[in-house]
């Protein structure tokens, strides 16, 4: 039997998981063309133009979607979780507030300067304003995982007739878990955008694309991927503890402990079964879950049974995590062959190429595993310990959100595969675009040398600068 | 009269502006979509180009305001978009659907523009409807009777109309030759739809509300009342006989009916918000009833102070950036 409840939580899924797509890619990914700006101007090298160009029209598309299925969120709260601003609203609102008020304006104002203002700003203004959107979009980022991290780890509220007032600001904005999950998140959004750089930048050059632009852009993202993700692996392993510290029984799920043990074993593979509250199949590596979050072999890890009715359903978040922490090992792994490879060889080989596009949404899998790992892991509460999710749904018959439900997925199937779609389409334009076109070659010339190597220049550009 | 009332005053009037600014400035972008020619890429392009800056902008003032209705009103809130479930479900959808074509249609080959170009017109067109059907049904107190779901369903049209009466004015300020005087013709005739939707409600409305009429129609306070209907009907006769006469030498003042539907949106609103003071939902819940706790009013009123002086700023230089007629939207 489907109720309003869970229709309303898979609605809410369905809403978040696709919204967080974009975010975290774009969230990086202007960074990434503030760096390309910044190249250009130190170098003069137009080269970083025609990256900047290409990647920006990915950037603004992204970010798009990203902003219209935000909007969704901002209604979400009250079409299907009332009891959430009844209870929290106090401390949940303001936060919000100043997400839309610091962060939501000025990347959109900027956003237009940034994308259609080339021609009227200055050149140095125009990056100015690629910086004013970067910064937008991470304090965005920081406003939203400031909530997102209170509702795990609440502080700084007192609970006054079952509703929560707020008692001290700093303490509620900056509580125990926001640091981490910040971090966490936002090297993860760099990740994301990495891989989809390189994946992108490897198609080109798999498709025959010969130019200078997608393999800058291909080495700068591996670079950025080979420092990230053993950073990841650091900043991971921190926010576990952090998470063994304040919700215990979130990590007990994560590794299939049920019962309370000492020297517990990292689970390789597993099926938790909660009817006989155990795990079938086991391939256990002895003493290293202990080992890995107590940092002591003989190290207590308390067991799911210690949170009998008030823990999180345990397959998910058990192969959610196993999924994430797999997919980061791939990136790991070959961000660095990547690396070794530019080193040795100036260049990647075609095989790492494919790998790079086989992984160009690795990102997505792992965020959106890694997602579904902590905040599945927070129920059966919406608001770790004060509000339970079953108590905030509305009370919209189940028809009514069945219908919405099924409204949503069908636009976001389709908006997906439009998306995944619209990409490989402008990388393949991409490949069959000059260099450098005759017109940029005129704005240019005046101004910057060029620093191509007449092997990659095209016919076109190949005459000498008239002055 | 005790001392937060006064933040709730300020965070009402927050929410009233910023649903003013958003009817005023996404108004013209949806106007501008719901007029998207069907045969005539080159103008779609020209149309699209003179909003490609501004929507996204645009759009957050909606956040803004639903935002500010969650912060501060939590209980109306929950209230409305309970009522509204279905309309505003529709109404994301289609703004998601016409902010992605925006961005679609200028990548992907000439046969899907045209299909993304149907989805960004009738997106625009959806939400427009939905937005009026919502403020109709909020103005009846979500009632569902057969009356109340006609007034619902005139509130909407009348805005669809009133969109594009501002978006075509819109296009007549920020566009030359055809276009534009395709566009003055746009606009009168969404005018008049305008005027006369907007008549209908002023006598729908007191009809159906008691409150409303009793307000409206209270001597003497009523007098003080007397310049919004005349003002109105002055800026509809103006407008028309400036838009008659459109190109008009050396294009002097395109921007005065823009500026003329500005003022009937201004108006219109004032109206509106007198008749329903001091609820924030029509005879259900007044501001003072619906309003969060004081501790988190103020922690916001501090940044709201300090921030949306910025916001405006930034928007008139991105306004001042773009400023004259639109030019052709290059993509970067």
């Amino acid at each position: 039997m489907i109720d309003t409840l869970m229709l309303s939580r898979i609605q809410f899924a369905a809403n978040i998981s696709f919204h967080i797509l974009f975010p975290m890619i774009t969230i990086a990914m202007c960074w990434f063309l503030v760096y390309f700006k910044i190249r250009l101007h130190t170098s003069g090298d137009p080269v970083w133009m025609r990256a900047y160009r290409f990647w920006v029209k990915v950037f603004a598309l992204t970010f798009a979607i990203g902003v219209v299925s935000g909007i969704t969120m901002s209604f979400q709260f009250g079409t299907n979780w009332p009891g959430y601003m009844e209870t929290v609203g106090n401390i949940a609102g303001p936060l919000l507030g100043y997400e839309v008020l610091t962060a939501f304006f000025l990347e959109a104002t900027f956003l237009g300067i940034m994308l259609f203002g080339m021609d009227r700003l200055s050149p140095r203004l125009h990056t100015f304003s690629t910086v004013i959107v970067a910064l937008g979009t991470t304090t965005s980022a920081f406003w939203i995982l400031a909530l997102n991290s209170w509702m795990q780890t609440p502080t700084g509220f007192e609970m006054r007739d079952g509703v929560a007032f707020p008692v001290d600001w700093m303490e509620i904005i900056f509580n125990p878990s926001l640091p981490y999950r910040l971090a966490h998140t936002l090297i993860a959004s760099g990740l994301t955008a990495s891989f989809l750089i390189c994946g992108l930048s490897a198609y080109r050059i798999l498709k025959g694309d010969n130019k200078r632009a997608p393999k800058l852009t291909l080495k700068t993202a591996i670079c950025v991927a080979a420092i990230l993700t053993p950073l990841q692996v650091f900043v991971g392993d921190l926010h576990g503890l952090n998470t063994l510290k304040h919700q215990p029984q979130k990590i007990a799920a994560m590794e299939g402990v049920w019962e309370t043990q000492k020297g517990a074993p990292l689970l390789l593979f597993a099926l938790p079964d909660e009817e006989t509250r155990s795990n079938h199949f086991e391939i256990p590596v002895p003493k290293l879950a202990s080992l890995i979050l107590t940092h002591d072999s003989e190290g207590e890890i308390k067991g799911l049974n210690e949170f009998k009715n008030e823990h999180p359903p345990v397959a998910p978040l058990f192969f959610g995590f196993r999924i994430m922490v797999g997919i980061g090992m791939l990136m790991l792994l070959l961000a660095w062959v990547g690396v070794w490879q530019l080193i040795r060889h100036k260049t990647v080989n075609t095989l790492t190429l494919r790998a790079f596009l086989v992984m160009t949404f690795s990102g997505w899998i792992a965020t959106l595993a890694g997602w579904y790992v902590t905040e599945i892991g927070r129920q059966p509460y919406l608001v770790s310990g004060i509000l339970r999710t079953s108590d905030a749904v509305t009370t919209v018959p189940a028809s009514n959100v069945g219908l919405s439900l099924t409204l949503y997925l069908l636009v976001y199937v389709g908006l997906l595969i439009a998306y995944l779609h619209t990409l490989f389409l402008m990388a393949r334009r991409a490949v069959e675009i000059e260099e450098i076109s005759p017109q940029e070659q005129n704005d240019l010339t005046p101004t910057f040398p060029l620093h191509s190597s007449p092997m990659h220049r095209s016919p076109l550009l190949v005459k000498e600068p008239t002055s | 009269m005790t001392d937060t009332t006064w933040l709730h005053m300020f965070f009402g009037g927050l929410m009233a502006l910023a649903i003013l600014i958003y009817a005023i400035l996404d108004g013209y972008d949806l106007g501008v979509g719901i007029l998207m020619p069907r045969h005539d890429v080159q103008q779609r392009d020209q149309m699209i180009a003179s909003i490609g800056p501004f929507w996204d902008a645009n759009e957050t003032w909606l956040v803004l305001a639903v935002g500010i209705l969650l912060i501060a009103f939590p209980d109306a809130y929950n209230l409305v978009l309970k009522e509204l479930y279905l309309p505003a479900t529709i109404l994301l959808i289609g703004l998601i659907m016409r902010g992605v074509a925006f961005d679609f249609r200028a990548k992907v080959s000439l046969d899907n523009k045209n299909m993304w170009d149907n989805i960004f017109k009738a997106g625009s067109l959806v939400s427009s409807l939905a937005q009026g059907y919502m403020l109709g049904q909020y103005v009846v107190g979500f009632d569902s009777s057969g009356a109340s779901q006609g007034f619902s369903i005139l509130s909407a049209i009348c805005v669809a109309a009133a969109y594009s009466y501002i978006g075509a004015t819109w296009l007549v300020m920020k566009t030359e030759g055809d276009l534009q005087k395709q566009a003055a013709s746009w606009a009168r005739r969404c005018g008049w739809v305008t005027f006369l939707g907007v008549v209908s409600v002023c006598i729908v409305n007191p009809i159906i509300n008691p409150s409303v009429f009793e307000k409206w129609f209270n001597f003497p306070t009523a007098l003080l009342l007397f310049h919004i209907p005349l003002i109105s009907l002055a800026l509809f006769i103006t407008n028309d006989q400036i838009l008659k006469r459109i190109p008009l030498e050396k294009d002097f003042g395109c921007w005065i009916p823009f500026l003329g539907v500005v003022g009937i949106f201004f108006i219109c609103f004032q109206g509106l918000a007198y008749s329903f003071y001091p609820y924030v939902v029509p005879g259900k819940l007044t501001m003072m009833e619906a309003a969060s706790a004081t501790e988190s009013l103020e922690f916001i009123f501090i940044g709201t102070v300090i921030v949306v002086p910025i916001i405006l700023c930034y928007t008139a230089l991105s306004y001042r950036v773009f400023w004259g007629k639109a030019t052709e939207l290059k993509y970067y």
